[in-house]
């Protein structure tokens, strides 16, 4: 059982939903991030999911999109951000998840990325644009290791593919809420519950929600089925938004605590 | 249909490249095109319909003309250009989205959403939306919009939506990004009409498929003209749909050596280039596993060309392949050259090629004089150059400036 277990275990006891707020590594530059993820943490994140920046990012929103490319403007890159995991690992107990495209960790090599993840302390990791068909190396080399794979479903899944990720997944189960890009979004798609529903009934793993989740209301309201919820460009929003890097740590606590205390 | 060597496997490999590598809300509409594609390009009514537009509106098939001048000159190899540059639309764009068109009509898709470099295959898209009533957005790099001016235009025209990309380089590997972003959207009621031999399973495939008729005629054409196969053909490589459309029906063929032609920009020591083949290493970019620009973060990194059409940081899967197994080469043309083969072809022959071609013309002036009278060449005129002339004009009064 690692850390991500772990958590989900704590959060079934206590009857809660589990947080899970994104921020893109580097932006605006590493040192703060070090002090948002901590700030995140102690405000009530369960899970913190950390962008690794990437040049096309064709799952995302131009929100993720422009933190993305001011990341990589200031210099981030995965082996970067690996070090910041290092560094956050000394400091808090948090599960840590990098979500970021195939190209930079298949750049590192699955061997070099994995040894020096779970070196960091990196429990799991999020790669869009990679299926379990064409991941495979990378998804196993992790589960002997004892890092998470956690695979994608969508509203456009198939029903027998989507037992087939359920049971491959490891973690949890990300379903994403709508045929879209990572993007703040007004209502919550219509048939998320059956969906998420759907995922649940065929296997342990805890499905979570992302895309488009942006208020505490939307989370509170996916958080009455689903297993926790993924809150990404709201975060990053407001950390674009902040006029200092103390003023982001505040913000984003206060919209981290504001977000958990619906899931409670 | 070719032989099964030459095919992808069940996942889209063409050996270690290829595959899948797409957001889980396009796993269903990528097997969905898998399945409908085989089945309807099998349909009696789909091939005649689609051999009927390619003989009546696109003007197939195109001649195989010998450049008489052209061959004097070089003093070498005879040489032949399949022309491509004169079906509808002004290059070989066309073959691929009526293909794709009909399919996304057949799969009762209402709307059709493309890429566009250079705008040949915006046009060709917005041309076949046109032509069978479909709705069509094209997006395009805000860079290629201002270099292309005229085919925004063009395809305003027949009625489709260009939106212009301003994210990233701004160029043609963005304006994928963001039609990619539109197809995880509009998934359900939209087709992706890729431009290229690349992406996703099955669109290497689908794309070569359509582009092969190139290949086909002008084998069936030099077998008529000189009783046997040429000895070389050489093509421009962007993503290269038009240079496996050629070399494909040829790759059984042993004796035909298969010449691609990347963009070497500034030259293939600087980082302003699009010569994929020649120095990129391999990654995961758009859908596929290929061969790619990208820096040792794994981050892509932009190319350089002067032709707006050949600006990739990528290439097609099966290229990638092809030269790996050493039945193709590629070999990088300057932009230098490239113009300089723009007005050689212009003047000896009469015919002004799509600067993306001009690249495969630079390559034969090197590659004709070292080859036998008994030799054949055949390039693959893949574009006429109308849409370059006013940058082209431009370079050429900067440069004249420059010297006085």
């Amino acid at each position: 059982m690692n850390r991500i277990d772990e958590r989900f275990a704590e959060l079934r006891g206590r009857g809660e939903r589990a947080l899970m707020p994104f921020l893109t590594a580097g932006d605006p530059d590493l040192a703060v991030s070090e002090v948002l993820v901590l700030a995140m943490a102690e405000a009530g994140a369960d899970v913190i999911e950390i962008g690794v920046p990437f040049s096309d990012p064709i799952a995302d929103g131009p929100t993720i999109q422009g933190s993305s490319e001011r990341a990589l403007a200031a210099g981030a890159s995965l082996r970067r951000v690996l070090e910041l995991v290092k560094r956050l690992r000394d400091q808090t107990p948090v599960p840590l998840l990098l979500m970021g495209y195939a190209n930079p960790f298949y750049a590192m090599g699955v061997d070099g990325f994995l040894d020096t993840a779970a070196e960091a302390g990196v429990d799991g990791f999020i790669v869009p644009d990679l299926p379990p068909e064409e991941g495979a190396d990378l998804y196993e080399a992790a589960a002997r290791r004892g890092i998470d794979g956690v695979l994608m479903a969508a509203p456009t899944t198939t029903p027998a593919r989507l037992a087939r990720l359920v049971k491959q997944s490891r973690g949890f189960l990300y379903y994403v809420s709508l045929t879209g890009v990572t993007a703040a979004r007004e209502t919550v798609a219509a048939g998320l519950e059956e969906g998420v529903r759907a995922a649940q009934k065929l296997g342990d793993v805890p499905v979570c929600v992302g895309f488009g989740v942006s208020t505490p209301e939307q989370a509170a309201e996916i958080g009455r089925y689903a297993d926790g919820v993924v809150v990404g460009s709201a975060v990053v929003d407001r950390i674009q938004r902040a006029e200092s890097a103390a003023a982001a740590a505040d913000s984003v606590a206060r919209f981290v605590a504001e977000l958990k205390a619906g899931l409670r | 249909m070719s032989a099964g060597r030459w095919q992808a496997d069940a996942q889209g490999r063409f050996g270690r490249y290829g595959g899948r590598y797409v957001p889980e809300t396009l796993v269903a509409a990528l097997d969905e095109l898998a399945e409908a594609y085989p089945r309807v390009s099998a349909t009696p009514e789909f091939r005649e319909e689609l051999e009927g537009l390619l003989a009546s509106y696109a003007g197939r098939p195109t001649p195989l003309y010998l450049a008489r001048r052209m061959t004097e000159d070089l003093g070498g190899a005879k040489i032949y250009l399949k022309r491509e540059d004169l079906v509808h639309t002004g290059a070989h764009k066309i073959n691929n989205v009526l293909g794709q068109a009909l399919l996304a009509r057949s799969m009762g898709k209402p709307r059709v959403i493309a890429e566009t470099g250079a705008g040949q295959h915006g046009v060709a898209t917005a041309t076949a939306c046109a032509l069978l009533g479909l709705e069509c957005e094209v997006y395009m790099g805000e860079e290629d919009v201002a270099r292309q001016a005229l085919n925004v235009f063009k395809m305003e025209l027949h009625g489709a939506k260009v939106t212009p990309v301003t994210c990233g380089a701004r160029t043609l590997k963005d304006a994928i990004n963001e039609a990619m972003r539109d197809w995880v959207t509009n998934v359900r009621t939209t087709y992706y009409c890729i431009g290229s031999v690349m992406g996703p399973h099955p669109y290497p495939t689908l794309v070569r498929d359509l582009q092969r008729v190139i290949g086909v005629e002008t084998r069936a054409q030099i077998l008529e003209l000189e009783g046997r196969l040429p000895d070389v053909l050489v093509a421009c490589v962007g993503g290269g749909s038009n240079a496996i459309g050629m070399f494909h029906p040829f790759l059984e063929d042993e004796g035909v050596r298969l010449v691609g032609v990347e963009p070497g920009g500034e030259g293939v020591r600087t980082r302003r280039h699009g010569a994929v083949l020649s120095a990129g290493e391999e990654g995961i970019f758009h859908g596929q596993r290929t061969l790619v620009l990208s820096d040792e973060d794994g981050q892509i990194l932009p190319a350089h060309s002067v032709s707006a059409g050949l600006d990739y940081p990528g290439v097609g899967p099966e290229h990638a392949h092809l030269r790996d197994v050493g039945r193709a080469e590629y070999l990088p043309v300057t932009d230098a050259e490239c113009l300089d083969a723009f007005q050689y072809l212009s003047r000896i022959e009469g015919i002004i090629p799509a600067l993306e071609t001009a690249h495969a013309v630079a390559q034969v002036r090197k590659l004709a004089p070292t080859l036998g009278k008994d030799a054949i060449v055949v390039i693959n005129l893949s574009g006429r150059g109308d849409k370059d002339a006013p940058q082209v004009r431009e370079i050429l009064a900067g440069e004249r400036d420059a010297a006085h």
